[in-house]
């Protein structure tokens, strides 16, 4: 790979100064726009000397709200849902139909992206470790959003004549408004949250996830790719273009099959970095309990370190934005809960685990050395606290990096395009004007720096939580009811286990 | 109640001959005969979001064409024969889903063609036909 990368940039190296020009300009002629839309979305509220957005108190007061109102599902519904991904209640019937397994792994794998490599690095970057501690209680919070959010996903899916079926936050805003009597309010915000997760999907589920691809490629080519992004792009784009419009289904499915394991191998290799920095767990640990409470040195204190592991929260697991609500209406069952259930393992896998897992190798890491990261942000600084044990790590990791980035690009164009389907229809010529957009866009994340992307990202993806709680507040009664009705039903063993 | 006999066919040669040999013995204890077909399928498999939307019209294509192209053919002819037979198609494990459904019909016998599994295969994954012998509570037969 290192090789390759140098014959290509011995071959353009001379083309540089015209080329890398390119990257420039377009870098410039964004910036101002990322700015306006991160000033209008990112509206502040200065809180003691703490800017806190107003969107992330929105998405916070919203999965306390539901933790509180649905009794801790969160963690009372833990155990059932490992129950249900291991099948104890499924019918042999019922078999070939999408198990909650698959709709769980397929959820997760378009969570699991760079967030939880970047994200995280960026938390702590900003907000210090103790941004890690308010990470993880964002985490345990957004299983109960998760849980509202999909389980009305399935309840009110759309099963089409020809047997195919379309969720998610539209569907159930439009029909749960309906239900109640406010008809045309319903249709106002489901239009609304469709148009949110179509544009959104350009910015969390692509211009994101590609810079940062682009960003490892290049950390790992030793900066071989400086302005190249423009040509990264545009090959990251040919290839998802060959996979959702040109139909080239067997990349999407063995980036499906590889990025399970790829998240597994990259768990464990942090394990082991953190076992061979044994020696500064403990000072890492306290530091992000310290830190959590004090926020030394983070602009706005304590509070600050919470605002920055809240919105990182948010951004890796999608708790609030209804993305998962989606992926998993896809699932046929009569108990809408159950699925409500199983997705409470999403923010788990992604926040609690993954997450908690890379602050602790960049906490480590910054105990033995401070300046280990030499000041790399992101992917970059995540990739340096690997390669203080493994030299050879920034490689696999800039593999993994890409991979995740594609499928969570892959999953995001499908949420992106059932809002677009939801807006103007099945036909398919409007469905490819949705997926050419979605290519440019993600050749555009190659270009533009972290920074703005950051903030039209986190502006838009704010945007559709808006409608998306909303709604959640409007409907929670109705999940309440079915939830304790089925629970009812679980311990009077109308409900029966078959393993 | 008569007894009942389940086989299971896949289309092979194997099958067929598991499916000759059980039409014999359901002649002379006058059984009934449950024709099944396993289409392979694992829980724990990734998709895209694409293929779990098409899952459910796949599984139901799927459950058609096994019905219409591998137990049908056969089921006019027994019929012509004078014997009862249900047909079944299930998603699972081959070992799994037949034991499954010997259950559910209360099945009295159980009829399987040898497969056609490599040794690798075996050694690796254990074979279909072993993990049925072993785990089920009713007689299989099992044809060469």
């Amino acid at each position: 790979m290192k090789k390759l990368l140098l014959v290509f940039s011995l071959i353009f190296i001379p083309f540089t100064h015209v080329y890398a020009g390119i990257d420039e300009s377009i870098n410039n002629a964004t910036a101002p726009i990322a700015e306006f839309i991160g000033k209008v979305v990112f509206f502040k509220i200065p809180v003691f000397g703490a800017q806190l957005p107003l969107v992330v108190l929105w998405l916070v007061v919203g999965a306390v709200f539901f933790t509180f109102y649905m009794r801790f599902i969160n963690i009372r519904g833990f155990k059932h849902a490992i129950q249900l991904v291991r099948g104890d209640y499924s019918d042999p019937k019922s078999h070939g139909e999408v198990s909650h397994f698959q709709a769980l792994a397929t959820a997760v794998s378009g969570t699991v992206g760079i967030g939880n490599i970047g994200g995280v690095a960026v938390a702590v970057t900003v907000g210090g470790a103790g941004a890690t501690f308010w990470l993880i209680v964002a985490g345990i919070l957004g299983m109960s959003t998760k849980f509202v959010e999909c389980t009305l996903g399935v309840k009110y899916r759309q099963e089409f004549e020809d047997g195919h079926v379309s969720g998610g936050p539209m569907y159930y805003l439009r029909q749960g408004f309906s239900e109640r009597g406010m008809e045309g309010f319903g249709k106002f915000i489901g239009t609304f949250y469709a148009v949110g997760i179509f544009i959104g999907a350009l910015g969390i589920g692509n211009m994101f996830q590609s810079n940062q691809a682009y960003v490892q490629l290049n950390t790992v080519a030793g900066g071989a790719l400086d302005g190249f992004g423009w040509l990264i792009g545009l090959i990251l784009a040919a290839v998802v273009f060959s996979v959702i419009i040109g139909g080239i289904k067997s990349i999407a499915r063995v980036t499906e099959k590889i990025v399970p394991f790829m998240a597994i191998f990259y768990c464990i290799f942090a394990i082991i970095v953190i076992l061979m920095n044994i020696d500064s767990l403990p000072q890492a640990i306290s530091n992000i309990f310290t830190g959590a409470f004090t926020g030394e040195g983070v602009a706005g204190g304590a509070l600050g370190a919470m605002i920055i592991g809240f919105q990182r929260a948010v951004f890796s697991n999608e708790a609030g934005i209804g993305s998962a609500s989606i992926a998993h209406s896809a699932v046929k069952t009569n108990e809408p809960v159950t699925e409500g259930v199983v997705s409470l393992l999403e923010p788990f896998i992604d926040t609690i685990v993954i997450c908690t897992i890379t602050a602790l190798v960049i906490g480590t890491a910054q105990v033995a050395d401070p300046n280990f990261a030499n000041g790399a942000k992101g992917v970059a600084m995540t990739s340096a606290a690997f390669q203080r044990e493994f030299s050879w790590f920034p490689l696999p990791l800039a593999f993994a990096a890409l991979l995740f980035a594609f499928s969570t690009m892959i999953s995001w164009s499908y949420y992106g395009l059932k809002g677009w389907t939801y807006l103007f229809g099945e036909s398919n010529s409007g469905q490819t004007v949705y997926k050419l957009i979605f290519c440019a866009f993600v050749a555009l994340g190659c270009i533009v720096e972290l920074g703005p992307i950051l903030d039209i990202s986190d502006a838009l993806v704010f945007l559709i939580c808006v409608p998306n709680i909303l709604g959640l507040y409007f409907l929670a009664p109705i999940v309440k009811r079915e939830m304790e009705s089925y629970f009812a039903r679980i311990d009077s063993g109308e409900i029966k286990k078959f393993k | 109640m008569s007894n009942k006999i389940l086989v299971a066919i896949d289309g092979s040669e194997g099958g067929k001959r598991a499916l000759t040999a059980a039409v014999e013995h359901a002649k002379l204890t006058h059984s009934d005969l449950i024709l099944s077909y396993i289409i392979d399928w694992s829980p724990y498999s990734f998709h895209t979001p694409e293929e779990l939307e098409e899952r459910q019209k796949r599984r139901d294509s799927e459950i058609q064409r096994a019905h219409d192209s591998i137990l049908n053919p056969e089921v006019a002819s027994l019929e012509a024969q004078g014997l009862t037979v249900e047909t079944v198609v299930r998603h699972g494990k081959i070992a799994e889903a037949l034991k499954e459904i010997a259950d559910q019909y209360k099945a009295t016998q159980i009829y399987i063609g040898k497969l056609g599994e490599s040794r690798m295969r075996s050694m690796i994954f254990g074979s279909v036909t072993a993990a049925l012998i072993q785990t089920s509570l009713l007689p299989v037969t099992v044809v060469p």
